[in-house]
């Protein structure tokens, strides 16, 4: 039997994940508190903040395979943290680009999103996020009803297509590797999905049309 | 009675209060960040005299050694900003040879012992400003380009020079991965190297050049974008057709021959039109050429700069 954590341990485990979670952004704050954010402070912080979008992108993506993997049905009850967290280093992303490149001057941003390939796939990725992030609450999953909900939910996979994109755009030909890396990881966990939809999808045999063998009828009396 | 004991610790092995100070900064250095390991302990290297040119200085502010030393490109030793700083120490710059030759009279071989003796060696305090967006402002030591042509004859088909990089794969352990086309080419039209502001550099910040930076000599255009002056040179050569450059063969339609620093012909990907400098956050506008077209221009006259990128 797999192990199963009673409620309080479950409020333990949420508790304790919620800090893990921060401390991405802890390093930004001790980084701000010594005023060391490296050579290039901004690249920086874009840099760190879009690399942990993309982590709890992935770590939100590995919750379903790990449920039925590792048979751990709970896990399902952490992955709004992960997927809210994905969308605050999202935030922190965001506005690490209107903030230091644009000095939150709208119609800049506005031109760059239109111009820029990367930065409009980024964006795409982010509102799509918003939404997600937006009817997250028990109130709005109620409201849409759990198949509605779910299959807007699955433009999760969308987002880290475009995640991927949004990465390879923006890198020089010789930095290719870290953006190969993680649309690797992405194509294993929609891999997986896939695998998992054709393996329900494929015809179970119909085990009332097979016809009995009649040992007993034939059996002499 | 009373037992005299030697102290547990002798006062050698007493932290110093300095570093007694930094611990978390170390802690930090160590665990989280590695690129701050290379500014916590400043090595620097040998020092080189020169005299400060009073025709090449700028009003801004050189940008921090600790940061010049430990960011940028140079792709033989990885694909990382920092990739430099930790590999580049296993790059052997003695003994060194330079070899010129192509379209001259004799093609000759440079000891870099020779080479460092050419001219009387001058500080210059350049703008570097790459194509990624970032910029810094650098005290290079070194010797206008037009020196190595008193010492080749180059005949009447050199129109443009070619600099090739070091590729060696036991020196530089990213030449086995075809991150470019190695060896690192680059090149220029004869009169761009002619001109007074090409240096060939063998030090900044009054030391030996640090081999991340491109030991021992480099080339240094300011009013181009930084991957036009190749570093870690072995090889000069003058040619009548204009060199296939590595970026260029990379990614031709983001990376031009000429490469001029252009705030208005913004890179495929993102615009040229602003730059931060290393350690600021805020960025500032982009000068045409660098800020060196008075001196430049005239090279371009009557060319699409726009086409010509």
């Amino acid at each position: 039997m797999s192990f199963q954590p009673d409620p309080r341990q479950l409020a333990r485990f949420k508790f304790v994940l919620f800090l893990l979670c921060l401390l991405p952004a802890g390093r930004l704050l001790i980084a701000a508190v010594n005023n060391d954010f490296g050579p290039n402070p901004v690249e920086f912080v874009q840099r760190w903040t879009g690399t942990w979008t993309f982590n709890f992108l992935l770590l939100t993506l590995c919750v379903t395979p790990l449920r039925v993997i590792g048979q751990w049905p709970w896990l399902i009850r952490l992955r709004r943290m992960l997927g809210l967290f994905s969308f605050f280093y999202a935030c922190l992303h965001l506005l690490a680009f209107i903030g230091f490149d644009h000095d939150f001057a709208i119609d800049a941003i506005a031109r760059d999103v239109f111009k820029r390939p990367f930065v409009t796939v980024g964006f795409a990725a982010f509102i799509i996020m918003l939404a997600l992030a937006l009817t997250s609450s028990n109130r709005v999953i109620r409201w849409l009803g759990g198949k509605r909900w779910q299959e807007l939910h699955r433009s999760i996979y969308l987002i880290g297509i475009l995640g991927c994109i949004h990465y390879f755009w923006l890198v020089k030909a010789t930095a290719l590797l870290w953006p190969l890396a993680y649309s690797a990881m992405l194509a294993l966990l929609l891999g997986w999905r896939i695998r998992e939809r054709l393996r329900k999808a494929m015809p179970v045999p119909k085990i009332q049309a097979a016809k009995p063998l009649r040992f007993f009828k034939q059996k002499p009396d | 009675m009373l037992i005299l004991r030697p102290a547990d610790l002798p006062p050698s092995a007493i932290t110093p209060e300095p570093v007694f100070r930094q611990r978390r900064k170390l802690l930090l250095a160590g665990s989280l960040l590695p690129l701050a390991a290379a500014a916590a302990t400043p090595v620097r290297g040998e020092p080189l005299p020169a005299t400060r040119s009073s025709n090449y200085t700028l009003p801004d502010r050189p940008t921090s050694y600790e940061t010049v030393t430990s960011y940028g490109n140079f792709y033989e030793f990885g694909p990382d900003k920092d990739s430099p700083a930790r590999n580049a120490h296993r790059l052997r710059t003695r003994p060194w040879t330079l070899t010129v030759d192509g379209e001259v009279k004799t093609a000759k071989a440079f000891a870099i012992e020779e080479v460092l003796k050419w001219a009387a060696l001058e500080e210059r305090i350049y703008r570097l400003r790459c194509v990624e967006g970032w910029s810094a402002v650098i005290p290079w030591i070194g010797f206008p380009f037009s020196e190595l042509i008193k010492r080749v004859e180059p005949t009447g088909n050199a129109k443009f020079v070619e600099f090739l990089s070091l590729a060696d794969n036991e020196q530089m352990p990213y030449i086995r991965l075809p991150l470019l086309d190695w060896p690192y080419v680059e090149g220029l039209r004869l009169d761009e190297a002619m001109h007074p502001l090409t240096l060939l550099a063998v030090g900044m910040y009054g030391e030996v050049m640090p081999k991340q930076n491109g030991a021992p000599l480099r080339l240094v255009v300011p009013w181009k974008y930084g991957f036009k002056s190749g570093k870690s040179l072995v090889r000069i050569r003058f040619v009548e057709k204009q060199p296939a450059t590595a970026w260029t063969k990379s990614a031709p339609s983001e990376y031009g021959f000429y490469s001029n620093v252009n705030p208005e012909v913004p890179h495929k990907r993102w615009s040229q039109s602003h730059e931060r400098r290393l350690g600021e956050f805020r960025k500032r506008p982009t000068l045409p050429f660098n800020g060196y077209a008075e001196q430049v221009a005239g090279l371009y006259a009557g060319m699409d700069l726009h086409k010509n990128f």
